[in-house]
């Protein structure tokens, strides 16, 4: 998590920026994932051997964020995509010097 | 035959926009998208009167959504706080809607125009589910779609200037990053309680009277979360780029209505769930909140003046605003959360106006809007102009206009709470924002350079003027807002004694 963060702060190209921010949400869901497990559960079927159940809630929940995880990445490297167009580069200092020296 | 849809309206205001927005996505023609979305929109403002009526008999809706009763279901709850805010989103919305045809004609190809209604439906829908949920992992939900779809419409005003791609790109970094501290406070509030639902997450947490640190630890993580995306001050850096760059249609939307409805989702949890630890709240009230908003207050005002930008101006000038409204929640009391919700009613208004305002400025000067372009305007375009005079009085705060009415309720606020230094504060920030403003209206009224008056599209004046008109209306009679605002704190507050 705190990996995924120190990328997006410290990284300097928009891509590894949108990369940064995949692996800072994964290990979100990864701590939401083990938060359902239960000790000496097994999958929640329903079954005469088992005699406790992990909590599947955490899961749906995920799933769903999972997606919007999906649409943001996505998002994210369309908007890379185009700002390359534009600029011709995806370095953050690059694209700041350009825009110094369009506005002068 | 009507009953069976009324029954569903909960659901219904949230769930059109999003369903229609999907038909619209791929229309190739100019004008049908922007009919449609208005017939959409005129049918939401329907089923926001009708909750309205429903409210003054019932007192609380509760739309269990599949039947499955809360805690299991995800619900929506609709009571006294949050049907004033409806009742506006739904009327703004329409106004800015109908604003927004002709805009979107000059600034974005028309080839894209179902796109970007499409959108545009999405994050009216998105917004006003985060009015309405009562779950929190479905608000993290209507919060990254309606963040999604905004800053796609930033995207948009590529077209004009290439920054506003670097706008939507930190938008996203930065908002992907709040969304995901809010949801690991979720997991440590479902850890803890195992519930999502917030009336029951205030039962269940009550087992912990003593405090327990996992429930601090994912208290604090929401609330940092919700205040990246409501763009409170230091956290705020995202916004200025962001709404001076994008279309001007989609400024007005953003800045009246998005971080709005994030804002009243932060002090519906804030007094409504966390009010179990009031030693947990104050703390974070009084050395937080209070000193943050009165820093945005500041900063804000002082980095407007330099401002050269007039839609960079108004979105320093939100960061100020966004700081009023932060500073009444952080009273702790009934006069203070009814003035922040007043302040909620009343900003959205004056932004909107001057948001719409200066985007007709950029179409009829078709390039950004600065100080020095705006010369003469003031005799050129009278009539838009002198919407915008008023809309920039009731900013400052000057009688007869509703932004005097907030500033009344917050002084009286901080009055009764005896801070008298922040009514000083308040009260020199109001003086600096006279500064702003004044450099707009000296640029516009007197400077040398003298135009005859030009004829203007009474097409676009007409939504600009409605919104003015309001704002005087609201001054003079203020009794429906600050009914309203009263109503939602005494919901909020009422829990707070107990």
């Amino acid at each position: 998590m705190v990996g995924g963060l120190f990328i997006i702060i410290t990284s300097q190209n928009y891509l590894k920026k949108v990369v940064g921010l995949a692996i800072f949400q994964t290990a979100v869901f990864v701590f939401f994932v083990s938060l359902a497990k239960v000790l000496d559960g097994t999958a929640p079927i329903l079954t005469k051997m088992a005699n406790a159940y992990s909590n599947p809630l955490p899961h749906v929940l995920i799933l769903t964020a999972i997606v919007v995880g999906v649409a943001t990445s996505a998002l994210g490297l369309a908007l890379v995509l185009q700002i390359y167009k534009n600029y011709e580069t995806i370095e953050e200092k690059e694209i700041e010097s350009l825009e110094l020296k369009s506005d002068k | 035959m009507f009953d069976i849809f009324l029954d569903d309206a909960p659901a219904l205001v949230v769930v059109l926009p999003l369903l229609i927005s999907a038909i619209i996505a791929f229309m190739p023609s100019k004008i049908w998208p922007w009919i449609i979305s208005i017939i959409t929109l005129l049918l939401h403002l329907f089923l926001s009167l009708h909750l309205l009526k429903e409210i003054s008999v019932s007192g609380l809706i509760i739309y269990e959504f599949g039947n499955w009763e809360p805690p299991w279901g995800i619900s929506f709850k609709i009571d006294g706080v949050n049907i004033g805010l409806q009742l506006l989103f739904s009327i703004f919305v329409l106004v800015s809607t109908f604003y927004s045809r002709k805009i979107f004609l000059n600034e974005i190809d028309y080839r894209d125009s179902g796109k970007a209604y499409s959108l545009w439906l999405l994050a009216v829908g998105s917004l006003n589910g985060i009015i309405l949920t009562n779950d929190i992992f479905n608000l993290f939900v209507f919060l990254e779609i309606s963040a999604l779809a905004s800053i796609s419409l930033i995207a948009l005003g590529a077209g004009q200037n290439r920054k506003a791609l670097l706008a939507a790109f930190n938008y996203l970094i930065i908002g992907a990053i709040g969304a995901t501290f809010y949801v690991i406070g979720v997991g440590f509030a479902y850890a803890m309680t195992g519930t999502l639902n917030m009336n029951d997450l205030v039962i269940q947490l009550a087992q912990y009277s003593d405090g327990q640190l996992a429930i601090f630890a994912g208290m604090s993580f929401m609330l940092i979360g919700l205040m990246v995306k409501a763009a409170i001050f230091p956290v705020h850096i995202w916004l200025p780029p962001a709404y001076s760059y994008a279309p001007s249609a989609v400024s007005t939307l953003l800045a009246a209505l998005a971080t709005k409805t994030i804002l009243y989702f932060f002090v519906r949890l804030l007094y409504e769930v966390f009010i179990i630890y009031p030693s947990y709240l104050r703390l974070f009230l009084d050395f937080v909140l209070y000193p943050l908003s009165l820093l945005a207050i500041f900063i804000g005002t002082v980095i407007a003046i330099y401002q050269d930008d007039i839609k960079k101006l108004l979105a320093f000038s939100s960061i100020a605003q966004i700081g009023y409204i932060t500073l009444a929640f952080s009273l702790k009391d009934h006069s203070g959360v009814a003035s922040g919700f007043v302040h909620i009613f009343n900003h959205a208004l004056i932004k909107g106006g001057l948001f719409m305002a200066v985007g007709y400025f950029a179409i009829l000067y078709k390039d950004r809007v600065t100080l020095n372009s705006l010369k003469g305007f003031g005799y050129k375009y009278p009539i838009t102009s002198f919407a915008l005079l008023i809309c920039g009085l009731s900013l400052i705060g000057l009688p007869l206009t509703n932004g005097f009415i907030s500033k009344l309720y917050l002084f009286q606020a901080l009055y009764t709470n005896q801070m008298y230094l922040s009514i000083a504060l308040v009260a020199v920030s109001s003086a600096l924002a006279v500064v702003y403003f004044w450099k707009i209206v000296e640029q516009m009224w007197f400077s040398e350079i003298k135009f005859k008056s030009e004829k203007e599209d009474a097409y676009i004046y007409l939504p600009i003027w409605i919104v003015t008109i309001s704002i005087i209306v609201f001054g003079i009679y203020s009794t429906p807002i600050i009914e309203f605002s009263n109503l939602s704190a005494d919901y909020l507050i009422s829990g707070y004694q107990n």
